[in-house]
């Protein structure tokens, strides 16, 4: 056997194969993205100022000059640019939704991990009352808490994080029932970890996964939930501009300036497809639970 | 056990008094006393079910909710801990006392490099800065007999085989130097060859430090090797305790005797059955009356369906307990 051995088939190989299911996806993260640079920037992309009205140019159809103003989605009720209100929507889109998924996801996985870990009284009093909050339809649930609280964006995030944090706890109480019989768990506890080290350093990380899907499916709902509320008025205040508010507003001028209500929409629309997609790929790739 | 025959001024690090545990009203451990002293090894033997594992999880304080000490006393280097609020507890765990058992590669968490969980161990107890701890932490590795230490150190558990996950336990468990080591069944989950070193990794490393080392197994071939003195458990009581030679020498306790019987041998001729032991462990809720083991003994009579024997010492040898009224005929056992 004095012959050398070739290299072993595989082993010098360091290119990194893209995962297939990514590419019907990546689209969609290119919209997603486009979304989120909009929203960030929207005060340097908005070609007008949206709040700003000219009355004589109200329901301008897309793509018409006023006064040498070109109006590229045409204009609202008011006069004011439509293209601007829709980038300034996802604006208000955006932050709702990341603002409420993250306050939601903070209090859920907190309670269903502490849930998890001492079982017994604290285990029922929190699943109970997550229960209770599933069993409400969520977005009567958010009526009647802005009904309260009345109205506008900090009142729509709080809302929103206060009605679906029992999500992420049922998640994350589930992951964790299942992870502190484990052997790393159980061998972290037995060489002297506090009980906030082993949430933090050895539980946490190992549900990261599941609960990332659930926030990135609930952050599409959110996007609609916002948009929901502001139709109906409770949501974002005027002028403050939001999808839903001007979809309620296109309502009434649907026959004769369909523009108003078809943009918003189809910004809904194309976000929450997107990042529902995305969601669908990180839960094939993330969720142990869910078999390909 | 036999306290007495040594001097009662150096207490064991771990003595163990009357501990009785039960889980909804089944008494999985009853009347268990158990000492470890400094540098020494004892075996926990029985089968699976008997409670050693619950004895082992009391010790550390960290039995399933459903369970409770119902009686007796863990002392810890000399503090009784069934007394103590679990947060000090958490002190003693990993520091005094630390645990190993036998899924090395699931034990660790799959997240963390190697090396940082060593150090956690170390820096959840002892106040040092992390460079020194990395240091501690990549000897240790080097100690536990793993070649190239600073690479592990870096290595996630998936980049290791099952029997270094099993070094860098013992690595996590032994890098305060406790004063008790307890080993659940160390070894059942690795392949025979490893099996061997591993063992004698933890006697070098127990011993070097004089670590009293509770080893729990259900392997007669690992009790042989590696442990001074034997505790045989069955369905929640110790049934028999002595000096390991002794014990292979002669059992006093028919359960003994036929657990010896069943390892199966190498010089058996053709084929042969493998020998068992008739009937299954007690139901632990409806436990017979008298002797725990009278069902499945050869040797029972009324007075074993009746009475439960104490554990009592051998005429000829105090060190060497056992709970039979026949004691003395267990040797006609075939």
């Amino acid at each position: 056997m004095s012959a050398p051995l070739p290299p072993p088939a595989g082993a010098s190989r360091p290119v990194r194969r893209i995962d297939r299911r990514l590419i019907p996806v990546l689209p969609f993260i290119a919209v997603f993205l486009l979304f989120a640079i909009v929203a960030l920037f929207a005060p340097w992309l908005a070609p007008q100022n949206p709040y700003s009205q000219d009355l004589l140019g109200r329901l301008r159809p897309p793509g018409d000059v006023v006064r040498g103003t070109a109006y590229l989605l045409g204009t609202d009720e008011l006069g004011r640019d439509l293209l601007s209100r829709v980038i300034y929507g996802a604006r208000v889109s955006m932050l709702v939704a990341t603002l409420s998924v993250v306050v939601s996801l903070v209090i859920g996985v907190a309670l269903g991990m502490l849930a998890a870990l001492f079982r017994g009284a604290i285990e029922i009093l929190i699943m109970r009352i997550v229960d209770v909050f599933l069993s409400i339809p969520p977005i009567l649930l958010a009526i009647i808490t802005v009904a309260v609280l009345g109205p506008g964006l900090i009142n729509v995030v709080l809302v929103l994080a206060l009605t679906r944090w029992p999500r992420y706890a049922r998640v994350a109480f589930g992951q964790t029932l299942s992870l502190v019989n484990q052997p790393y768990v159980r061998f972290a506890r037995h060489i002297g970890n506090s009980t906030p080290r082993l949430l933090w350093r050895h539980i946490l990380p190992n549900i990261v996964g599941p609960i990332t899907v659930v926030a990135t499916l609930e952050f599409g709902l959110m996007v609609l939930f916002e948009a929901g509320l502001s139709f109906l008025g409770l949501g974002v205040q005027p002028p403050m501009a939001s999808w839903g508010s001007t979809l309620n507003v296109g309502r009434n001028y649907v026959a004769t300036a369909w523009w108003i209500a078809l943009f918003p929409g189809l910004c809904l629309f194309l976000l929450i497809l997107s990042v529902n997609l995305i969601g669908d790929y990180l839960r094939d790739r993330l969720d142990p639970t869910s078999k390909r | 056990m036999s306290v007495t025959a040594r001097a009662p001024t150096e207490e064991a690090p771990l003595t163990v008094r009357d501990l009785s545990v039960h889980i909804e009203g089944a008494p999985v451990v009853d009347g268990v006393t158990l000492d470890v002293r400094a540098g020494e090894t004892v075996a926990l033997v029985g089968e699976s079910g008997c409670g050693k594992s619950m004895t082992a999880l009391a010790v550390m304080g960290l039995l399933p909710p459903a369970a409770h000490v119902d009686g007796g006393t863990i002392r810890i280097n000399g503090s009784d801990t069934t007394r103590q609020a679990e947060h000090a507890m958490q002190r003693l765990r990993g520091d005094k006392i630390a645990m190993i058992f036998q899924e090395p590669v699931s034990s660790l968490n799959p997240l963390m490099r190697v090396g940082a969980q060593i150090v956690e161990a170390l820096l959840s107890h002892r106040r040092i800065d992390q460079q020194a701890a990395r240091r501690a932490a990549i000897e240790m590795i080097d100690r536990v007999g793993i070649p190239d230490p600073e690479t592990r150190f870096r290595q996630y558990p998936f980049e290791l085989s099952g029997g270094m996950c099993q070094r860098v336990m013992i690595a996590i468990a032994l890098i305060c130097e406790p004063a008790i080591l307890i080993a659940d069944e160390p070894t059942t989950a690795l392949d025979v060859t490893i099996q061997a070193q591993i063992l004698d990794l933890m006697r070098a490393l127990t011993d070097e430090t004089g670590t009293a080392l509770l080893l729990i197994t259900h392997d007669m071939g690992v009790v042989a090797d590696m442990a001074d003195r034997v505790a045989v458990m069955y369905a929640g009581r110790i049934v028999e305790t002595a000096p390991a030679r002794a014990l292979f020498a002669r059992q006093r306790h028919p359960y003994t005797r036929l657990l010896l019987g069943t390892i199966p041998k190498v010089e058996g001729q053709g084929r042969t059955l493998l020998p068992t032991i008739e009937g299954v462990v007690p139901d632990m809720r409806e436990l017979p009356v008298g002797c725990r083991f009278h069902p499945r003994c050869p040797l029972a009579g009324p007075r074993c369906r009746q009475e439960a024997p104490p554990l009592a010492a051998a005429p000829d040898d105090p060190a060497h307990e056992s709970a039979c009224w026949f004691a003395d005929r267990v040797g006609e056992i075939a």
